[in-house]
């Protein structure tokens, strides 16, 4: 063998022809919007932003800033950062990550200034924000999971706000009936299950199109679950609805950690289930990229065939893994009636579920990004909450869009493309 | 019934290839060594024990290991996860230790002189290392007998002449190897034992010295006759120019890079080099089915690049496209429907917006005569006819058109020979009655075959046009990288180093 071929590509020639303007654009529409609302039509006073709560054993002064003053200089920093990203489109095609990454810190900080600065009150803390987002992360970080667990396998999983509702409605009659918080518990992860059961059979074992079994499941669970809760739920026994009155899960704070100020009241100050969703997010990141059940799974739901002719038993594993998520999904279902308020009504998970998919999107199927992404999510939705009280210069509903807005921006390609598993979706059949 | 009774002994230390057309049954019989198919009937011994796979972990735990045709690597994963896969060595709590299988593979690789790095991802690497990084998977779960199922389908000509060379050394060190094509030169160049299956059955075995042509009568059942009577060509004005093409995906990556060629009437330009390296591209661009094209393709004197699909076809391009069953017909349609699907909106075959059935079907009644497809009936649905006459339906589609270009994508892959004869000879009629015909294929054979000129295309740019009978081993260094000038140097210099029998034409008969 004495051939020596030029086996590595030739340099391509640089000049590039075609240049994508949509995030110049983008970041320009931005920057206008903070230069006129900012600016022009931001608001005069001070933004105080409160760390701490009263209660917290370390207190951290408030931290008070000029609105306008800063206002201002976000939109300058903002415009800069634009015309650098159009300079570099221009140039090379390609806007370094770090411009985006700092105008859209900038851009939340000028935001977040506007707004506490525009409200009338002024006893918005930032724990109290955190703390709060918390009711609306936990269920969507749990289905977040049951979605990565099944789709890391391959299976699209819909039915996600179909397992949260079917465990909230478990735990709730089983708590009460019981009067055992934890058996509700442990009820609300068998009815995930049994919802994922269905989901599995009709998709792995008769392979009906997934998101067509998800759909379907999702109504079923809404129907089932609203049957019963008439007919069971609302029964009164000597004036009292008893099957609704699921005992609660005690709040189980961490000595020392739950000090901190921020972090403290935000994560350690929770239920069981809170503790378990820390876990559960750090476990499965493991799991599945530093173990072999892990390689296996994403094996799986990238190439099935290939992980079948390895002895690798596909849909076995997707079986498994979907049950998995079903059990998570569940536990998620019961923080809504065993945690948040204290009794199931019709319906209750209000399409969390849907939004659990769009974090495990946004967080690119890997379970620390879909985390963050549900933490963005939950701080969006209780943002809305709290300023719908305090009165601000912009209607919490607009607010409570944006985060929606930004996954559409995110899944179709704006901010990186967001890739599923290559699998994902596609029924495995052995010839 | 893919497999009927067959009886096949591989001698361990051996190369034991075999033999047959597409289709013929020799994927399946593989598959089912391999635990991939259960068999209806019949058994399994290694080593004289009986075995029976209930999957590919049984068949592994056997001995035996496959190279498949269409890789079973996982893309985003990178080699050392890819070999482990399925083996991997844990510590505790089912943690991954890919250090272990990093070790097996750098071994593996410093004695067959494989050059992978066990961190690289495999989407990154190059075809021909893929399918080391394959054979690794097998040596590191010790199999004894190695399937390679169409090996070089994808390889260059040097590619594939290290594919033998590796393949040699594993003879060596004991390994039996089970070599599964359909190239008869491949074939002969390496096996110990040859098998011949046709539909289902041995039909019978031969030592590798057998003469090609009786190989090839045993793999088609009767006399082939292997080479094209074709005259010479006798060009005519150049009507169809490409010049300065570029094609670029999304992402500005250029995938054609400033190709320029032109093709005469009545001769065929062949468009030699291996998958992937723009040729889909540049039939892409002159159909207008590209987003991002630069440069100017004209036909005639009219520029082609802008246009519609429809006004390029209407210029008088006929295309067979590379996957007939995803481009070339409807298989759920008709073979009737598919032999007019580009010409359903004129008359005969539409009368004022309806479709004229009667016109239609004598339409196909006389195609199917005329081409020779073999089908029951022309209103059978396209894809329940063979390989070899869903191809014959795409070609008398578009050359029943009067054509001022036409060009073929692989226009015999997965093609019986018999069919492949009668294609080739239409195509050559075509550039006889004066078409400028574009030719693209990955089959060396086929280029030599029909090509009056050759242009060879590697990552996006044009190596070289060389004329239609250079050497193999010629096209093979163009195919690899080098212009046409540089390749002909190299050739020189090792004709007079006198190396030329261990090189490009170490598998030549």
């Amino acid at each position: 063998m004495s051939i020596t071929a030029k086996s590595e590509t030739p340099k391509v020639a640089d000049a590039v022809a075609i240049r994508s303007w949509k995030m110049p654009i983008l970041l320009g529409i931005l920057s206008l919007f903070s230069v006129v609302v900012f600016i022009i039509l931001g608001p005069s006073g001070t933004a105080t932003f409160r760390i701490s709560q009263d209660t917290d054993a370390w207190q951290v002064p408030d931290l008070v800033v000029p609105a306008k003053a800063v206002g201002a200089l976000v939109s300058i920093i903002a415009v800069a950062l634009t015309y650098l990203a159009w300079r570099q489109t221009r140039d090379s095609g390609k806007i370094a990550k770090w411009v985006i990454t700092s105008f859209s810190v900038v851009f939340v900080i000028g935001v977040m200034v506007w707004i506490i600065g525009g409200t009338s009150t002024q006893n918005i803390t930032l724990v109290g924000l955190f703390a709060g987002a918390m009711l609306i992360t936990t269920p969507i970080l749990f289905g977040a999971m049951s979605g990565v667990l099944s789709e890391r396998a391959g299976v699209v999983n819909i039915a996600i706000e179909g397992q949260l509702l079917a465990g909230a409605f478990t735990a709730a009659l089983v708590a009460s009936i019981t009067g055992n918080a934890y058996a509700g518990l442990i009820a609300a992860a068998v009815a995930g299950v049994l919802v994922s059961v269905l989901l599995a059979l009709f998709s792995i074992k008769y392979v009906v199109n997934q998101i067509i079994v998800g759909v379907v499941l999702n109504v079923l669970v809404s129907g089932l679950t609203g049957f019963l809760f008439e007919k069971i739920m609302k029964t009164k026994v000597d004036g009292a609805t008893i099957y609704n009155q699921p005992a609660h899960l005690p709040n189980l704070p961490i000595p020392l950690l739950s000090e901190i100020p921020i972090i403290g009241p935000t994560l350690f100050r929770q239920s069981i289930i809170g503790y378990f969703m820390l876990i559960l997010v750090a476990a499965l990141w493991f799991g599945l990229f530093r173990t072999r059940w892990g390689l296996r799974v994403r094996a799986v739901g990238e190439h099935p065939k290939a992980a079948d002719t390895v002895g690798i038993n596909v849909n076995r594993t997707r079986v498994i893994n979907v049950l998995a998520g079903g059990a998570v999904a569940g536990i998620g279902g019961a923080y809504f009636t065993l945690v948040a308020v204290s009794s199931f009504s019709k319906d209750m998970t209000g399409g969390l579920g849907f939004i659990a998919l769009a974090a495990l999107i946004f967080g690119r199927w890997n379970p620390i990004g879909a985390a963050l992404a549900a933490l963005l999510f939950g701080v969006a939705g209780n943002l809305q909450s709290i300023l719908s009280l305090a009165g601000t210069p912009i209607d919490g509903q607009f607010l409570a869009m944006l985060p929606y807005a930004l996954t559409i921006l995110a899944v179709s390609g704006f901010v990186g493309r967001s890739l599923a598993p290559a699998a994902d979706g596609e029924p495995y059949i052995k010839e | 019934m893919a497999n009927d009774h067959i009886d096949l002994v591989v001698e361990s230390g051996q190369i034991h290839s075999l033999l047959g057309e597409n289709g013929a049954g020799k994927s399946t019989l593989m598959n089912v060594l391999y635990g991939l198919y259960s068999p209806s009937s019949g058994q399994i011994l290694v080593d004289d024990v009986p075995v029976s796979f209930s999957g590919p972990a049984d068949a592994m735990a056997a001995g035996i290991g496959m190279v498949h045709q269409h890789f079973m690597l996982v893309p985003v994963f990178t080699v050392a996860e890819n070999v482990a896969l399925g083996a991997e060595s844990t510590s505790f709590g089912g943690v991954l230790n890919l250090g272990d299988t990093r070790r097996k593979i750098r071994e593996i690789s410093a004695q067959f002189g494989f050059d992978v790095d066990p961190d690289a991802l495999v989407e990154d690497l190059p075809v021909g290392v893929q399918q080391r990084v394959e054979i690794i998977k097998a040596l590191v779960r010790n199999s004894k007998i190695l399937i390679l199922d169409e090996p070089t389908a994808v390889l260059t000509p040097q590619e594939t002449d290290e594919l033998m060379e590796i393949m040699g050394q594993l003879r060596d060190s004991g390994t039996s190897i089970v070599f599964i094509s359909h190239k008869l030169r491949e074939v002969k160049a390496i096996s110990d034992t040859i098998t011949v299956i046709r539909r289902g059955k041995v039909v019978g075995s031969a030592p590798p010295d057998t003469s090609t042509t009786e190989l090839a009568a045993m793999m088609v059942g009767r006399a082939v006759n292997l080479t094209l009577n074709k005259a010479d060509a006798t060009p005519g004005a150049e009507t169809f120019k490409v010049s300065n093409l570029t094609v670029m995906n999304d992402s500005g990556h250029r995938l054609l890079d400033n190709v320029s060629l032109s093709v005469s009437q009545g001769e065929i330009l062949a468009i030699a080099g291996v998958q992937g390296n723009g040729q889909t591209e540049l039939t892409q661009a002159v159909l207008g089915l590209h987003k991002h094209v630069l440069g100017s393709i004209t036909l005639d004197g009219k520029e082609l690049v802008g246009k519609s699909v429809s006004q390029v076809l209407e210029s008088g391009v006929g295309f067979v496209p590379e996957d007939r069953q995803d481009d070339g017909l409807v298989g759920e349609l008709s073979i009737a429907e598919n032999l007019i699907l580009d010409l359903y909106k004129k008359a005969p075959y539409s009368r004022g917006g309806t479709l004229n059935r009667s016109a239609i079907a004598q339409n196909s009644v006389e195609k199917v005569s005329e081409f020779d497809i073999r089908a029951q009936s022309p209103r059978d649905a396209a894809h329940t006819l063979s390989g070899g006459n869903q191809q014959k339906v795409v070609l008398a589609r578009e050359l029943s058109r009067p054509l001022k270009l036409f060009i073929a994508s692989q226009p015999t892959r997965g093609v019986d020979v018999g069919s492949i004869e009668f294609l080739h000879k239409r195509i050559v009629a075509e550039r006889d009655a004066g078409t400028p015909v574009v030719i693209v294929s990955t089959e060396l054979d086929e280029v030599l075959e029909l090509a009056d000129r050759i242009a060879v295309l590697f990552a996006g740019r044009l190596m070289g046009i060389v004329p239609g009978k250079s050497s193999r081993a010629l096209l093979g260094l163009m195919m690899a990288g080098l212009s046409a000038e540089e390749a002909s140097e190299q050739m020189q210099s090792q004709k007079e180093s006198g190396t030329t029998g261990e090189t490009g034409e170490g598998v030549q008969l």
